[in-house]
């Protein structure tokens, strides 16, 4: 018998104890280990080339809704240190530096998420394809889920889309081109609308989504590329001027389940900073402290990325959904909290 | 007024107060679209009619505490309008009509201990214990012998309700039934 046969929680009967235990089955991590060597069998297959980067910076690229979880080195405030919220500076940095095809398996770190898909601590797969159009790496991005999940997903042509601004018209009723922040309290449920009462259009439109689109993703769509986000919503994406102008990113839902995310990514230099100024001035707005931005990135963005088409990918969340496991400690070692 | 929650209290059987009426928490998710804002789904059970709904949150958002209390009270009888019920440490008596005591009729003994759960000082539900051992007052007689295959009959309890129990059960017998899923759990010994 395995010394780890035992593990996997009991739930009744472990009251008043400490529960050393894994979180997950061992049939469960035995799952995750095969998945993880899957992917890299994967890109080596492919000729991506595995990279392997720093999780501590003195930098970081500020985000308006992702919290940075800061160390404070020695005890003491000055010179604070930042875990990574995702490998993409550095892995850019490398594209920048004349790496080609790249990939990363590694754990980021966010702060204040937790909930059944979310652990302040996870495991990122993020890969870029140097010379590669956002729809090609969408087909790549198909091709490896559905060998992890061994799912049919839907005959070519692949992948199944969908805009932003059609998800939203097809499953909340409200079409981007024709709201504005008034107008779209309108769409607000009688019973909920004094308690968004202070909200912004941005803040609406997230509740839209996860009140509205997430649920009926969930119902209507095995699997789909959202695609063509709202211009304020680029993060790191071109922007594709349109018109309408929308930007160049996608994210993949698997039964109403947000797994990857992905951009036409943005290589000007410029461009890039302007926004995360911007977003450290959001930042601000909201009472949150701004960040260092990163200045190494930036240069290395000055000096010439090429052109390039990336994507981050939830790796507990896809073991999740391999092994039909309904909260992320069921598919990792052990929970921040147990 | 009430403690005020955050959403970091909005935990599964946590008791809060929206739109005036008390509910309790049936399930509570921490949601997030990509580089979104976060927000606290909750679905919540009407304390009074056991109605569900949905509510998503934002999670800046803070959610008041329902004034609700618990207290075991002891079931006496019904005349027929009322079901009538008694604190046994203070002998004060609680009434319910017909509508709100709803499909708990099924599960009351007289002597049985229930929990009824007031709201600002109002009683607004009863429940049963999660398991009852009741008397099966009318049944088809056992088959000897019968014990692994799984099959069931219907039963009839001292209660009234109807439960699936094995062949092997006869009339006269004690039983232990989950009072929540309605479904036989094991002979018991009169209690």
């Amino acid at each position: 018998m395995s010394p780890l046969a035992t593990c996997g929680r009991g739930g009744w009967g472990m009251r008043g104890k400490t529960d050393w235990r894994p979180t997950a089955t061992w049939q469960r991590l035995q799952q995750r280990a095969l998945l993880l060597s899957h992917c890299r069998r994967f890109f080596s297959e492919r000729g991506v080339l595995e990279v392997d980067t720093p999780s501590l910076s003195r930098s970081a690229l500020p985000e308006h809704h992702i919290e940075p979880i800061t160390c404070c080195a020695d005890g003491s405030s000055a010179g604070a240190l930042f875990l990574h919220t995702s490998p993409e500076a550095a892995m850019k940095r490398l594209l920048a530096a004349g790496s080609g095809p790249i990939y990363q398996l590694c754990h980021v770190f966010r702060a204040h998420e937790m909930g059944p898909h979310h652990h302040p601590e996870f495991t990122m797969l993020e890969w870029y394809r140097p010379g590669w159009n956002w729809f090609q790496l969408m087909m790549e991005v198909a091709e490896l889920v559905g060998q992890l999940l061994d799912i049919e997903l839907p005959p070519h042509p692949f992948p199944l889309t969908m805009s932003y601004r059609q998800a939203l018209i097809q499953y909340a009723g409200i079409d981007l081109l024709e709201e504005n922040q008034a107008t779209l309290r309108r769409h607000l449920p009688a019973d909920q609308a004094a308690a968004l009462s202070d909200s912004d259009y941005e803040t609406l439109l997230d509740w839209f989504w996860v009140d509205r689109v997430e649920p009926a993703l969930a119902r209507h769509h095995p699997a789909l590329f959202i695609t063509h986000f709202p211009v304020a919503r680029a993060a790191m994406a071109r922007v594709d001027p349109g018109p309408p102008a929308t930007a160049c990113r996608f994210e993949l839902y698997i039964h109403g389940v947000e797994l990857a995310n992905g951009y036409q990514e943005l290589t000007d230099a410029g461009e890039q900073e302007r926004r995360l100024v911007a977003a450290n001035d959001q930042r601000r707005l909201q009472g949150l402290v701004s960040l260092p931005i990163d200045q190494h990135f930036l240069a290395a963005l000055a000096e010439g990325m090429p052109e390039c088409a990336g994507v981050a990918l939830g790796f507990d969340r896809l073991v999740m959904l391999a092994c039909g496991a309904t909260s992320i400690d069921q598919v990792t070692a052990f929970h921040i909290d147990s | 007024m009430g403690e005020v929650l955050n959403h970091n209290q909005l935990r599964i059987g946590t008791k809060v107060e929206i739109d005036d009426l008390p509910w309790m928490i049936v399930s509570a998710q921490f949601v997030k679209p990509g580089k979104g804002q976060a927000f606290t789904k909750i679905r919540i059970k009407n304390l009074i009619d056991g109605r569900v709904i949905e509510r998503t949150y934002k999670s800046s958002e803070t959610v008041n505490k329902a004034d609700v209390q618990d207290k075991d009270v002891q079931y006496l009888y019904t005349d027929g309008e009322f079901w009538h019920f008694m604190e046994p440490l203070n002998y004060e008596q609680v009434a319910f009509p017909k509508d709100q005591v709803g499909d708990v009729v099924d599960w009351l003994k007289e002597q049985e201990t229930y929990q009824v759960t007031f709201w600002g000082g109002k009683p607004i539900s009863v429940t049963p214990p999660p398991f009852l051992v009741l008397k099966v007052s009318q049944c088809d007689p056992g088959v000897r012998g019968d014990t692994v295959s799984g099959a069931t009959k219907p039963a009839t309890m001292e209660t009234g309700v109807i439960v699936k129990v094995p062949l092997f059960v006869n009339e006269g017998d004690w039983i232990r039934v989950d009072t929540r899923s309605g479904e036989y759990v094991e002979r018991a010994k009169e209690p």
